[in-house]
């Protein structure tokens, strides 16, 4: 109440105490509501599943901690090979859909054959589930037995993900390069630079800026759909846990992969998050096109 | 090369329509060496798809656009990127490459189509961005500028390819009007190097004052052309009079 307000026009930055004090009280506030409301939340939804007549059965079958501690180690080891393959395939299938990408955007008449491939390409990968191409390259190709073909499934299963993800990431290059306006060609154009040049240089790096986040999530969906390849027989972490749950007749090592997957998913998910609100926040600081 | 008696800039029949809405009906106009040419007219009467066309950024349905006297823009077979490299445009929504400082874009231009090399591409931008009171500004990004300060980079952008022949179109319009009078600084800094400019605006008293010839677009033609005194105090076509008297409040 006492405290002195600096004269108008001082240059500095002056905020009232007590609205300080009292949005802080707030804050404290809608604090403890929020975390009052989730621990009551938790608490009832746990006593309600404890009640349920199956729960005994189901805690021992999906819940033991003794089967988890028992496969853990197995099963880390295996999830291993889901890293190895994600790792493969991650960087391949920037580079190719981003070729793709470019490819569908090219207007010159000669480029044709080029565009109708990608375009079926696209479209064929992004029609046919993921499973099935896996089955279709990991059975089909060894079966072949043509000479220098590999009968690797972990490498027809790599093989089967990169064709099946790189056409949806295309789409979205694709769509990173449509958001790009027209006037930045232009302009690009007009002081000389040639349509590759302008690729290069003006539209590719802010297409690629603006579609970060869905690249990110669509890395997310990999991460997980290297579980897929079990059907071929690898030893991944699906594969093990199968193998662990078939043997003990307990379902636990499925929820140990799951905690596995998640574990590395959520770091993943919350990073894709941040980067995304940092772009929003940057783009409404300025819009200067 | 070629003769004395050539215009810079030779614009002669030039029709062009979108679908089938006709936006220039066979335009004609000559602009020589050094001169300040500006256009008037109301909107859609075709001033920007007359500059778009010649710098080649729209094609033509028919007539002809000379550079020198030798260069054909419409020809089929010109080199467009040959002809941009000679003219520069400057557009009202200056269309800076926001992910790019702004020397950065201002060296985009001389390193990856002229090939000059970092140092000196680095030099002449600096050079330039001095010139136009933007030397500060080289580090910043696009949305870090004012209006102002983001169309002078883009007079500088254009104006490192050292073009002959600059166009301007409407340069000021998207601009705060307490910001008009630097981009207009940048305009006369430029006549008074001695640059061949064709500028559409709706500035008149700016084009009063730096024109060598006032065009005045009426309906896809020149319909009137002269000395500003003699456009502006004593328009001969009534079409002008009444434009002039709408904007001249």
């Amino acid at each position: 109440m006492t405290t002195t307000r600096p004269a108008p026009g001082t240059p500095i930055a002056y905020r009232d105490p007590e609205r300080q004090a009292l949005a802080r009280r707030a804050a404290r506030r809608n604090a403890l509501v929020g975390m009052a409301s989730l621990v009551a939340f938790v608490v009832v939804v746990s006593f309600l599943v404890s009640r349920t007549p199956g729960w005994p059965a189901v805690q021992e079958t999906f819940f033991s901690a003794e089967q988890f501690t028992e496969s853990l180690p197995g099963l880390l080891e295996a999830f291993l090979l889901n890293i190895k393959i994600f790792l493969i395939a991650e960087p391949l299938i920037l580079v190719f859909s981003l070729v793709i990408a470019l490819t569908r955007t090219l207007r010159a008449p000669i480029f044709l054959p080029l565009r109708v491939v990608a375009t079926i390409y696209v479209d064929v990968f992004r029609g046919i589930p993921t499973i099935l191409v896996i089955f279709l390259l990991g059975f089909g190709m060894p079966a072949l037995r043509l000479q220098g073909v590999p009968s690797d499934p972990v490498f027809w299963g790599t093989t089967a993900l990169i064709l099946s993800y790189s056409a949806y990431v295309a789409e979205v290059f694709r769509a990173g390069i449509g958001s790009v306006h027209p006037s930045q060609r232009m302009a690009a154009r007009s002081l000389g630079l040639s349509v590759w040049q302008t690729n290069r240089y003006v539209v590719l790096p802010q297409a690629v800026r603006n579609v970060v986040p869905p690249l990110l999530n669509d890395f997310i969906s990999l991460q997980k759909d290297t579980a897929l390849v079990s059907v071929l027989g690898p030893i991944e972490v699906l594969r093990q846990a199968q193998i662990d749950a078939s043997s003990t007749f307990n379902y636990t090592p499925y929820v140990a992969a799951a905690v596995i997957f998640i574990a590395l998913t959520i770091p993943m998910t919350r990073f894709a998050d941040w980067v995304q609100a940092r772009m929003a926040r940057r783009q409404r600081a300025g819009g200067v096109a | 090369m070629t003769g004395a008696s050539e215009p810079l800039l030779g614009v002669s029949g030039v029709w062009k329509s979108f679908d089938e809405h006709p936006v220039l009906r066979g335009i004609d106009l000559d602009v020589a060496l050094h001169e300040v040419v500006v256009l008037i007219g109301a909107s859609g009467s075709g001033k920007s798809t007359l500059l778009r066309c010649i710098n080649g950024l729209e094609p033509v349905d028919a007539g002809r656009i000379m550079l020198d006297g030798s260069v054909d823009v419409t020809a089929p077979s010109v080199d467009l990127d040959q002809v941009r490299r000679r003219v520069g445009i400057v557009f009202q929504s200056y269309n800076l490459f926001p992910h790019m400082t702004v020397l950065d874009n201002v060296m985009l231009a001389p390193r990856k189509v002229n090939r000059t090399d970092g140092g000196r591409a680095r030099d002449e931008a600096i050079t330039l961005l001095e010139r136009f009171g933007l030397a500060a500004k080289a580090g910043e990004y696009p949305d870090r500028l004012s209006g102002g300060q983001a169309q002078r980079v883009a007079i500088v952008r254009a104006l490192a390819m050292q073009p002959e022949l600059m166009l301007f179109d409407e340069i000021t319009s998207a601009l705060d009007p307490l910001l008009v009078g630097e981009v207009l600084d940048a305009v006369r800094e430029l006549k008074h190097g001695g640059l061949t400019i064709v500028m559409a605006t709706h500035e008149m008293g700016f084009a009063r004052e730096v024109a060598d010839r006032v065009c005045y677009l009426h309906d896809g033609i020149v319909l009137e052309q002269g000395p500003p005194e003699q456009i502006f105090n004593d328009p001969r076509e009534q079409a002008t009079r009444d434009f002039l008297a709408r904007v001249l409040v």
